[in-house]
């Protein structure tokens, strides 16, 4: 959900001009937000619980798969709080917030397009990713295709999508947590890398899970608290809402009509083709899958995510309506008093002000926690994401050939985990004063061209074969990154050309089609004998992909 | 020794049976998904008007707010409609046919 252009470049721009204009009055909101005592002292709670649970994990993550999956016992339940926990960022929260209180209907149609990819998954994707996979999304790819050759392409790409979601977030977060906390950006941005390295190399994915679930758990309380409090203050009744908030919005009776958002149809398509296969292509994400039993459990996951997502969803659109009246007419949360001025330390803080009104210091402090959790979650989620693509299919599959031990697997992953850690510090350090909007545009774009295309194709058509993957895997990698260089965000916001040279603000429509073309092309034409014996080998894929026959259990070790 | 197992599912007419059953009810349910979210996505782009409409005299609720709301509802109440048939009927099916196979093997 954070990750999209127009959200971000939002997001990003409210976040980048309030510093810009860091002139006194900034700098006093920020003094204000140092004495955040509440905020601190809950999230210092929530560090401690999270702490005892990675050391309870860090005893029972012996083997590879405790290592990666929990050991694959996960419940459904559990993992449907984990998925909807990684899905829901902190700019899901307040960026999403933001758009409802400041586009209305726009909002809404953003957080339908988030939403729209869960029953795609769970009808086309869930049973088979659990049937076929067991660490990473590459055993799939890779299950009757050349192992060396097609775990390197994936890897990468996971690694591409991986490194260009955490520098997103670490800016993110080490502007957040300036603003919330009034900690220095420098030690905010170290502060989360060694919780992260902390979670990863020594509670693994249960350790991971754990803090995700409880994260999801109290940013449902926080925000479902915050809208209850905030509507009460209009009798529950929605009619009311809306008539005194399209009596002051400036955008009046239109602001439950759509807006310029998704005006121009091939960008709308092209976004909620992104958005859609971009989710069923992150890395972090499909990790997830591997954790329950058996595809029962794997089914059950999403829907439960995607049901606790939608109604996050809405609880929001009513956080943001509530917010046009109680933020956008109370002078306090303007600098300088002005209503209709600048929002105290930038637009997406509306929904932290609206806790403040409704709740005072202690709701905004408990959410001011949420957020910083939040971040940290997805960050972990992602780490280990990355960590697996190194130790699972670099070193073990591809280097050692599936000969690596256990411990020596785990070993490479905590080094992994640690050096991702290092990676994401240095570069969120680096790209501080830089506009990364386009950052999260890209992951989407990369996940969505270079790793969806041929995974579905490697569940759904027999014909794949190595050669077909592989200009697939790349050719979508490198169209995607193209097409996001020479799209606004980055050849006119980061370059300052004039004009862009490709005119819309999400890849997809283009990129996926090419990807999908050259894995059709290049498997067709592929007349070797390792090609067919690929192609035989599809027929024992297709019916443990079915049955779940044969596929890596819980009960395995 | 597993490839015999698949070897004998996959000549098992339950298997097919189960396969095209499943297949035919996921392919259906995703394509109402997707042609409802992008029949929506089209509409905003090319008649958002109509969206904007309230839906009543006097009504402060659009068109669009009720039809995203419905949108929401209906995905999950679908996923749910799969989720219900896949974890019983599906997976029963399955069960006996690998059960069918393992037997064989003795």
């Amino acid at each position: 959900m954070r990750r999209s252009i127009p959200l971000l470049t939002a997001l990003g721009f409210s976040l980048f001009s309030a510093l810009a204009f860091a002139g006194p009055p900034v700098e006093g909101a920020m003094e204000k937000q140092a004495t955040n005592w509440h905020a601190i002292v809950m999230f210092c709670l929530f560090v401690l619980m999270t702490m005892g649970i990675t050391y309870w994990a860090s005893s029972r993550t012996k083997s590879a798969s405790d290592f990666y999956t929990a050991g694959g016992g996960i419940t459904g339940f559990q993992n449907g709080m984990a998925i909807a926990g990684d899905y829901m960022s902190a700019a899901t929260l307040l960026g999403l917030t933001a758009m409802v209180y400041g586009q209305g209907f726009d909002g809404y149609l953003y957080m339908l397009s988030f939403f729209a990819g869960w029953p795609i998954i769970l009808f086309l994707m869930a049973e088979r990713l659990r049937n076929l996979g067991r660490f990473t999304f590459s055993d799939i790819t890779a299950f009757r295709l050349d192992q060396g050759k097609v775990r390197t392409m994936a890897a990468i790409s996971s690694l591409v999508v991986v490194c260009f979601y955490l520098i997103a977030q670490m800016v993110g977060a080490g502007q957040l947590i300036k603003l919330l906390f009034g900690l220095d950006y420098t030690i905010a941005i170290f502060g989360v890398g060694i919780l992260m390295m902390v979670y990863v190399t020594f509670g693994g994915m249960a350790a991971t899970t754990w803090v995700q679930i409880i994260k999801a758990g109290m940013l449902l309380t926080g925000g479902t608290l915050t809208m209850l409090l905030a509507f009460s203050q209009f009798g529950f009744s929605f009619h009311e809402l809306m008539e005194r908030a399209t009596s002051v919005h400036k955008l009046g009776f239109k602001l439950m009509t759509p807006g310029g958002l998704l005006a121009d149809p091939v960008n709308a398509i092209s976004l909620g083709l992104g958005l859609m296969f971009g989710t069923a292509g992150l890395p972090h994400i499909l990790m997830r899958f591997f954790t329950v039993n058996n595809a029962k459990e794997a089914r059950k996951s999403v829907l439960y995510a995607s049901g606790i997502v939608a109604y996050f969803f809405n609880v929001i659109l009513l956080m943001g309506l509530c917010a046009i009246l109680i933020v956008g007419q109370s002078p306090e949360f303007f600098e300088g008093g002005t209503i209709g001025g600048k929002i105290v330390g930038g637009g997406n803080m509306v929904a932290m002000h609206l806790a403040k009104a409704v709740g005072g210091n202690m709701l905004l402090g408990f959410m001011a926690a949420v957020a910083f959790a939040t971040i940290l979650a997805v960050v972990s989620g992602l780490a280990l994401a990355g960590a697996s693509a190194i130790s699972h299919d670099l070193y073990a599959r591809v280097i050692k050939k599936g000969k690596a031990s256990d411990s020596s697997e785990i070993r490479v992953s905590k080094i992994a985990t640690i050096a991702l850690g290092f990676v994401a510090i240095f570069l969120g350090i680096l790209f501080e004063k830089q506009n990364v909007a386009f950052m999260v545009g890209l992951a989407f774009g990369v996940a969505a061209a270079a790793n969806f295309p041929v995974l579905i194709l490697s569940m759904y058509w027999k014909g794949l074969t190595t050669r077909g993957a592989l200009f697939a895997g790349y050719g979508g990698l490198l169209s995607a990154v193209t097409f996001v260089v020479l799209s606004k965000a980055v050849w006119v916001d980061v370059f300052a050309f004039k004009a862009a040279i490709f005119p819309y603000s999400q890849p997809a429509l283009f990129a996926m089609p090419i990807a999908f073309l050259l894995a059709f092309i290049f498997s067709k034409s592929d007349s070797s004998a390792r090609a067919k014996s690929e192609i035989e080998a599809f027929e024992d894929q297709y019916v443990r992909s079915q049955t779940g026959f044969g596929s890596s259990a819980a009960s395995s070790h | 020794m597993s490839s015999q197992m698949y070897e004998r599912m996959r000549a098992n007419p339950q298997f097919q049976a189960l396969v095209t059953k499943r297949g035919r009810y996921a392919w259906t349910l995703s394509l109402v998904v997707l042609a409802l979210f992008y029949g929506f996505v089209l509409m905003v782009a090319f008649n958002p008007g109509t969206l904007g409409r309230p839906i009543g005299e006097g009504s402060m609720l659009t068109v669009g707010v009720v039809a995203e709301l419905f949108l929401f509802i209906l995905f999950w109440v679908l996923s749910a409609l799969y989720v219900r048939r896949a974890n019983t009927e599906f997976d029963a099916l399955t069960e006996e046919i690998i059960k069918q196979a393992s037997k064989e093997t003795k």
